[in-house]
């Protein structure tokens, strides 16, 4: 099946939750939205399964207009943030409490549950009752019920955030190869960037109701269209800076100023906004065109492998803050003088209105 | 481990324990007193063992036939008490209004009952049912139902079981809409995606999460139907005759009214014996987790 959602808007009390979406959702795909708490993912895939009813626009699947389609006479099936089990059914009535409802005969279900059991390595607990379970298998066993529907749609929220980093990783893991088997669309939101780098496949940004960018994965990281796009696509944050160009010079607001080289050299006079990653904001020289801006340290924050290194930099006035990301522990005293650098190839700028106005060319993926 | 014991520490909890000498196992054992002796009056009393246990708990005797007819009575009016006011609580609660100023009227309204003394409800509920000024007994007997609670058994029961579930229901109906609270949305969208039946996300969802909660509001209903003695003595007296006359009724006209100090002590245990031992095996379901082992 292939969803479609044409100028789809979502207004509740006056408020706009989704505004303006067109997406279309391919079979067998993997599709990530990734966008800040209160973006519009969850309100999103209500709309997408049929919990809601758009305010206006319409909702496809295969070219045949479901929009006004209730829930239950669609294949949809959703996973939770929380561990969402009926707490008195065993682990196998619960797999098999979708099948139930469609009545379908005895040994088909105890087939498809015996088979979903396995994909998500539950058969060990097939006569416990979910609050037997740990949390991770709690959520396996929620996984494994939408996996043994077979829906056309999987949907699922956050599925990961509650649980504990290990599992996390494990299950995000198992997750794209559970659901590419089974050709359904897949639809996974989450508010970590890396989530869906890890995942792959498509992903749509989202930001107050609106998709801001919609293609393959890597696309939307490595070319954001806009800064928003840039700014929902970025862990830690995206450093964002105001930029002059006058001549044969850009100046910034904490009174730095640099010769306009790499990507700025082409652009014409003006105002722009530059988006640099932490980790295309460097602690050393890389190469001679590479813009030096000077500042003090206000904290770094070490996690083993990598170091963030908070910096402001100019007079009170044109104050700026960046986060770099250094590889390995870097003990950097807080109120100490430094220099990072940003190389002129590897920033992203943004004309006035947000839109990009020139990016790394060079990040063939 | 090597603990140095400390016998000073025992000093630290006298004051609880005096407490609670004072103020539970001293009355018991005035009580435990009366119903080991017997007395004609005069402050004489007389060493009786446990005759009085015998005579109480032996239904031939005169004493033992009064007190199970009364136990029958006490723990009829506690089933039928429950039967009613649980389901109808649930059913109050799953349809209250979700949210707005309707709700929080519905709250107030439900609540209001609880809030009224145990004698007021008894005055109330006597003047609305006599058939001669009451208006709920003027209006049956004017459709033409003989309804009068002096004289008919029927009709004193029916007025104390409805008393009651006007003065209670509310309690379980604010149990049960806390506890529907606690069950997140997301349960009743997954049952919803999964098209699951009305009934099914009752039965699935809703009353495995309202198991707790049910529990205590039938531990507590069941100590106060079981104990009720306030309402039926000012409604009914414990009449007609003797229909409506429960435990704690029988008890204070044993105690007071012909003054056995002694079959009265030995009633009051077995009383107390009894709601201990329900409440006892209530807390054992209670405190005992459905699933060993269960994480949440």
């Amino acid at each position: 099946m292939s969803l479609h959602l044409e100028r789809i808007s979502l207004t509740v009390g006056g408020s706009h939750h989704i505004d303006d979406v067109s997406l279309t959702l391919e079979r067998g795909t993997i599709n990530v939205l990734l966008g800040p708490t209160l973006a519009g993912k969850t309100s999103l895939m209500r709309l997408m399964a049929g919990l809601d009813r758009p305010t206006s626009g319409r909702v496809l699947a295969d070219g045949v207009d479901v929009t006004g389609c209730k829930v239950e006479a669609r294949n949809v099936a959703m996973v939770y943030q929380q561990f969402i089990n009926y707490p008195t059914l065993s682990v196998y009535e619960n797999i098999a409490s979708p099948l139930r409802v469609q009545r379908r005969p005895k040994d088909e279900i105890d087939r498809k549950v015996r088979a979903a059991a396995a994909l998500l390595r539950l058969e060990s607990h097939l006569d416990r009752t979910p609050l037997q379970l740990s949390g991770g298998q709690q959520q396996r066993c929620a996984i494994a019920r939408a996996v043994a529907k077979e829906a056309d749609l999987v949907l699922l929220d956050e599925p990961l955030a509650n649980l504990d980093y290990k599992l996390r990783e494990e299950l995000r893991e198992e997750l794209p190869r559970i659901f590419a088997a089974t050709g359904a669309i897949f639809v996974y939101a989450t508010t970590e960037p890396t989530e869906a780098l890890l995942l792959g496949g498509s992903t749509a940004t989202l930001s107050e109701g609106r998709l801001v960018q919609f293609g393959p994965t890597a696309e939307v990281y490595h070319r954001p269209r806009s800064l928003r796009a840039a700014a929902t696509f970025s862990d830690p944050p995206l450093n964002v800076a105001t930029i002059e160009k006058r001549g044969e010079a850009i100046h910034l607001p904490d009174g730095t100023r640099a010769p306009s080289s790499g990507l700025l050299a082409d652009l014409a006079d003006g105002r722009y906004r530059i988006g640099v990653r932490a980790h295309d904001l460097l602690l050393a020289r890389p190469n001679e065109g590479a813009i030096e801006i000077r500042g003090s340290v206000d904290v770094t924050e070490m996690t083993g492998s990598e170091s963030f290194v908070h910096v402001h930099t100019g007079a009170h006035a044109g104050d700026l803050r960046w986060v770099a990301l250094t590889p390995g522990v870097h003990e950097v005293v807080p109120g100490a003088s430094i220099g990072i650098f940003v190389d002129p190839k590897r920033l992203f700028v943004f004309a006035e209105d947000g839109q990009l106005a020139a990016g790394p060319v060079d990040t063939g993926y | 481990m090597d603990k140095p014991i400390n016998n000073a520490a025992w000093f630290l909890i006298l004051p609880a324990f005096a407490i609670v000498l004072f103020n539970a196992v001293i009355p018991m054992m005035t009580v435990v007193n009366y119903s080991v002796q017997d007395s004609f009056g005069n402050n004489q009393f007389f060493w009786n063992g446990l005759g009085w246990f015998q005579e109480l708990l032996d239904p031939s005797s005169e004493l033992g036939g009064r007190f199970f007819a009364s136990l029958g009575r006490s723990a009829l009016f506690s089933a039928i008490v429950l039967a009613v006011q649980v389901p109808l609580g649930i059913a109050v609660a799953l349809s209250m209004p979700r949210s707005g100023i309707a709700l929080a009227l519905c709250l107030v309204f439900i609540a209001m009952p609880l809030l009224i003394p145990w004698n007021v409800v008894g005055t109330m509920w006597q003047l609305y049912s006599r058939s001669d000024i009451g208006l709920l007994g003027w209006t049956v007997n004017a459709i033409g139902i003989p309804f009068n609670y002096t004289n008919s058994v029927l009709a004193a029961w029916t007025v104390l079981v409805l008393m009651d579930t006007w003065h209670w229901t509310g309690l379980i109906a604010l149990l049960c809409y806390a506890g529907l609270k606690s069950i997140p949305d997301a349960y009743y969208q997954a049952a919803r995606i999964d098209g699951a039946s009305r009934w099914a996300v009752f039965t699935r969802i809703e009353l495995p999460k309202l198991r707790s909660v049910l529990l205590i509001g039938v531990l507590l209903r069941f100590m106060d139907s079981f104990m009720i003695y306030t309402e039926p003595f000012v409604v009914t007296g414990g009449g007609p005759g003797s229909v409506t006359t429960f435990l704690s009724i029988d008890l204070v006209k044993i105690a007071l009214g012909q003054f056995d100090l002694g079959k009265a002590g030995a009633m009051s245990i077995v009383y107390t014996l009894i709601i201990l031992a329900v409440c006892w095996v209530f807390y054992t379901v209670m405190v005992t987790p459905e699933n060993k082992g269960a994480r949440e």
